[in-house]
C-alpha cells in the first residue's frame, strides 16, 4: 500500500520508514518463573537475536526499563558476549516500550551505535507484584506521598479510578461496555498458545467477578506474570539483509503528557488522557491517521485504559469509546482488532512489550497461532477465529501501539508492513 | 523540624528539608487548611509545590482556604492493598473540588483535594455512609490526627449544606 511520505509533519525532523524492528523475543509467560530477572532478560534477548538472524556481537546498543525490579543491561549483554557502544537503563513502566524505541532511533541516527536491543525483565507475580500487594504495600510514606498513599491511594487501579469514574459520569459509559474489552481480548488469547489465560470470558463473568476498586472488577484488571521480553531495532537499510521482511517504523510519540504533571487531576477534563496531546505528534509524523490503521495495541492494564486511549487517539469521537470497544470493531475479524495476542488482560503483563511484539508478528505474517503448517513449517492461516483457531489479521498493512503509563502520560508507535 | 507518625499501619514522615510539605502540615496540625498563594499571580495551588504551576514564581504565602467543596470523582476500594486498610473496606478516596478558585484559571482547572470519606472525627467512614456519597455530594474538611504536630485532611459529609437528591454513583452496587 502506498503511504504518503511528504505530507505535513509535526516536527521538521521525521524518520518515516528509516528504522525497522528486526527481532522479537520473549520467555514463557508464567506465574512463578523460578528464575532471576537476569536469566529472564538473557532468555528473551537470545530469542530476539535468533529471531532476527543476528549474532550477539551484532548488538551494540541496549536499552531497558524497570521500576528497580529488573537486571541492568550490563549483565544481560555480558552474559551473551555483546560489547556495547551505547546502553542505558531507564526508570519506567507502561509507555516505556514505544518511547525507548524512539530513543533507540535517536541514538542510532546520532551515530552512537548501529543496532539496539530493548528489554524488560520482571517477576511481576513472584517478586515485585505489579498490582502493588506484597512488600511494596507496607512501604514507609514520606513527603509528597502523604497526599496519596496515606489515604490508601496507591496501586495503579486505585490511582486511575477517578479518571475512569469521571468518564462514566460525563459520557454514560457502561460497565458492560468495558467488560467487552476483556471479552474480546480473551477471545484473542484463546487463539494464542502462549497466553497465560486462554479461557474465553463473557460480559456476565466480568461483571460478577469480585470488585477490586470501583469501577474495576477483578476481570477488568490485567494478569500479573513473570517474563522477559526483547525487541531489536536497526536501520531499514541493515534490515534488508536480515531474516524477515521487518516492519518499518512510521512514527513515534514518547511519554507525551497532560498538564500539571505533579498532580494531573488538577487540570481537567480528567476523563481525558495523554493521547489527546500525543495524537497531534503521532499521526502527522507517521503520515497516516486512525482510519489507515488495521490493528491496534491499546495498552490494557485495565479494560478502561484500552478504551480511553482508542478514544483520545481519535479512533472514535470523544465519549464514544464505550460504543467503540463493544461494537465488534476491536475483535479479530472486525475492522480494527485490538490486542490480538490477548494483551495484558490475558496473555501476560510485560509493561507494553508483548503488544508491540504481537503487531510485529502480525505485520510479518508470522503469527504463532494453532493454524496448520506447510512442509516448510510456514503457517497456513485459516482466518477462522473461533476458539483455538487463527489469530492472523488478513491484509494487514499498518498498526498502532498506544502505550499507557497513567491517565497523564502516553507513548505510541505506528508501524507498517515491510517490503 | 521533621514530622513523623504512625497512621493506619504506615510510617508517615516529612523531612525537615521539605519546607513545602512542612508548611502545609503545620497548618493541618492546627486543623486549619492553608494553601500556597502565589505572591506574583495570586493563584492558589494544591498540592504543595516549589514554584507556581502558572507563572513559575518561587514566592508564595500560606493562605487560609475554606475546606468546602463538591465530589468531582472518587474511587471505592473493596480490595485493599495496604494491610491496615483491609479491615476498613469498602473505603472511599474522594477527589473534592474546592469552591475556592473553581474553574480558574481555565474552566478545566480547580483545586481538587484528595482524601478519604470519614466521620467528623476523621475515622474512615462506615459502609452505610459510603453508600450515600457520589459525584456531586457536598463535603467539608475535617482532620485526622496522626501524631503530635502531624494531622492530615479528610472529607466528611457537609450535613449543613443542601445535598443532591441522588449523587452519581457507579451503576453496580
Amino acid at each position: 500500500m502506498p503511504l504518503p511520505a511528504d505530507t505535513d509533519v509535526s516536527t521538521p525532523k521525521y524518520l518515516r520508514d528509516k528504522y525497522a524492528i528486526v527481532g522479537i523475543g520473549e520467555t514463557s509467560y508464567t506465574r512463578g518463573s523460578g528464575k532471576t530477572t537476569r536469566a529472564l532478560g538473557t532468555w528473551a534477548f537470545r530469542n530476539a537475536i535468533a529471531d532476527a538472524g543476528l549474532k550477539p556481537s551484532d548488538i551494540d546498543g541496549m536499552l531497558s526499563y524497570s521500576g528497580n525490579d529488573s537486571t541492568a543491561s550490563t549483565f544481560i549483554a555480558g552474559d551473551v558476549g555483546s560489547r556495547l557502544n551505547f546502553y542505558m537503563d531507564c526508570i519506567g513502566g507502561g509507555s516505556s516500550t514505544e518511547a525507548l524505541i524512539g530513543i533507540a532511533i535517536g541514538v542510532m541516527e546520532a551515530g552512537l551505535c548501529k543496532t539496539v536491543a530493548i528489554f524488560r525483565a520482571m517477576n511481576g507475580f513472584s517478586q515485585v507484584r505489579i498490582g502493588g500487594t506484597g512488600a511494596r504495600s507496607a512501604a514507609p510514606v514520606n513527603g509528597d506521598m502523604l497526599h496519596n498513599r496515606a489515604y490508601g491511594w496507591q496501586s495503579a487501579g486505585q490511582n486511575f479510578a477517578p479518571t475512569f469514574m469521571r468518564h462514566m459520569y460525563e459520557y454514560g459509559t457502561k460497565p458492560e461496555q468495558l467488560a467487552m474489552v476483556k471479552v474480546v481480548h480473551s477471545e484473542h488469547a484463546s487463539n494464542n498458545p502462549k497466553a497465560y489465560y486462554k479461557k474465553r470470558f463473557t460480559v456476565d463473568e466480568v461483571l460478577s467477578s469480585r470488585m477490586i476498586c470501583k469501577p474495576l472488577h477483578l476481570l477488568d484488571c490485567c494478569v500479573e506474570t513473570d517474563n522477559g521480553t526483547c525487541i531489536i531495532v536497526t536501520s531499514a537499510e541493515r534490515a534488508k539483509d536480515l531474516k524477515h521482511k521487518s516492519p518499518l517504523i512510521r512514527g513515534i510519540v514518547g511519554r507525551c503528557s497532560k498538564p500539571r504533571m505533579d498532580m494531573h487531576y488538577q487540570h481537567g477534563p480528567i476523563s481525558r488522557v495523554g493521547g489527546y496531546y500525543a495524537k497531534d505528534i503521532l499521526w502527522p509524523n507517521a503520515g497516516v491517521g486512525p482510519e489507515d490503521v488495521d490493528a491496534t495495541g491499546a495498552y490494557d492494564a485495565f479494560t478502561f485504559t484500552s478504551m480511553l486511549q482508542l478514544e483520545d487517539y481519535g479512533f472514535c469521537k470523544k465519549g464514544e469509546g464505550g460504543d467503540y470497544v463493544s461494537s465488534g470493531i476491536t475483535r479479530l475479524g472486525g475492522r480494527r482488532p485490538n490486542n490480538t495476542s490477548g494483551g495484558h488482560l490475558c496473555e501476560a503483563y510485560t509493561h507494553g512489550m508483548n503488544m508491540v511484539i504481537e503487531n510485529v508478528r502480525q505485520l510479518r505474517g508470522t503469527v504463532d497461532d494453532s493454524c496448520p503448517e506447510d512442509a516448510d513449517g510456514k503457517k497456513i492461516h485459516t482466518y477462522d477465529y473461533r476458539e483455538g483457531g487463527c489469530r492472523c489479521v488478513k491484509d494487514i498493512e499498518v498498526t498502532a501501539n498506544l502505550g499507557w503509563a497513567n491517565p497523564m502520560t502516553t507513548s505510541a508507535m505506528v508501524m507498517r508492513r515491510g517490503f | 523540624m521533621s514530622l513523623k507518625g504512625d497512621y493506619m499501619g504506615m510510617a508517615l514522615s516529612v523531612d525537615d528539608l521539605d519546607g513545602e510539605n512542612i508548611g502545609y502540615f503545620k497548618h493541618c496540625a492546627a486543623h486549619n487548611f492553608h494553601l500556597q498563594k502565589c505572591d506574583d499571580c495570586s493563584l492558589l495551588r494544591y498540592p504543595p509545590t516549589t514554584a507556581c504551576p502558572w507563572c513559575a514564581s518561587a514566592k508564595a504565602t500560606w493562605t487560609p482556604v475554606e475546606g468546602k467543596g463538591t465530589v468531582y470523582s472518587y474511587n471505592e476500594v473493596h480490595h485493599a492493598i495496604q494491610p491496615a486498610f483491609k479491615a476498613k473496606t469498602p473505603y472511599m478516596l474522594l477527589l473534592v473540588e474546592l469552591d475556592t478558585q473553581k474553574g480558574a484559571p481555565t474552566p478545566d482547572e480547580g483545586l481538587r483535594v484528595a482524601a478519604n470519606l470519614t466521620l467528623p472525627s476523621g475515622e474512615l467512614a462506615p459502609p452505610d455512609m459510603v453508600k450515600k456519597v457520589g459525584i456531586g455530594s457536598r463535603m467539608r474538611m475535617v482532620f485526622a490526627d496522626v501524631s503530635e504536630g502531624l494531622s492530615i485532611p479528610q472529607w466528611t459529609i457537609d450535613e449543613a449544606a443542601p445535598q443532591p437528591e441522588k449523587p452519581w454513583r457507579y451503576p453496580q452496587e
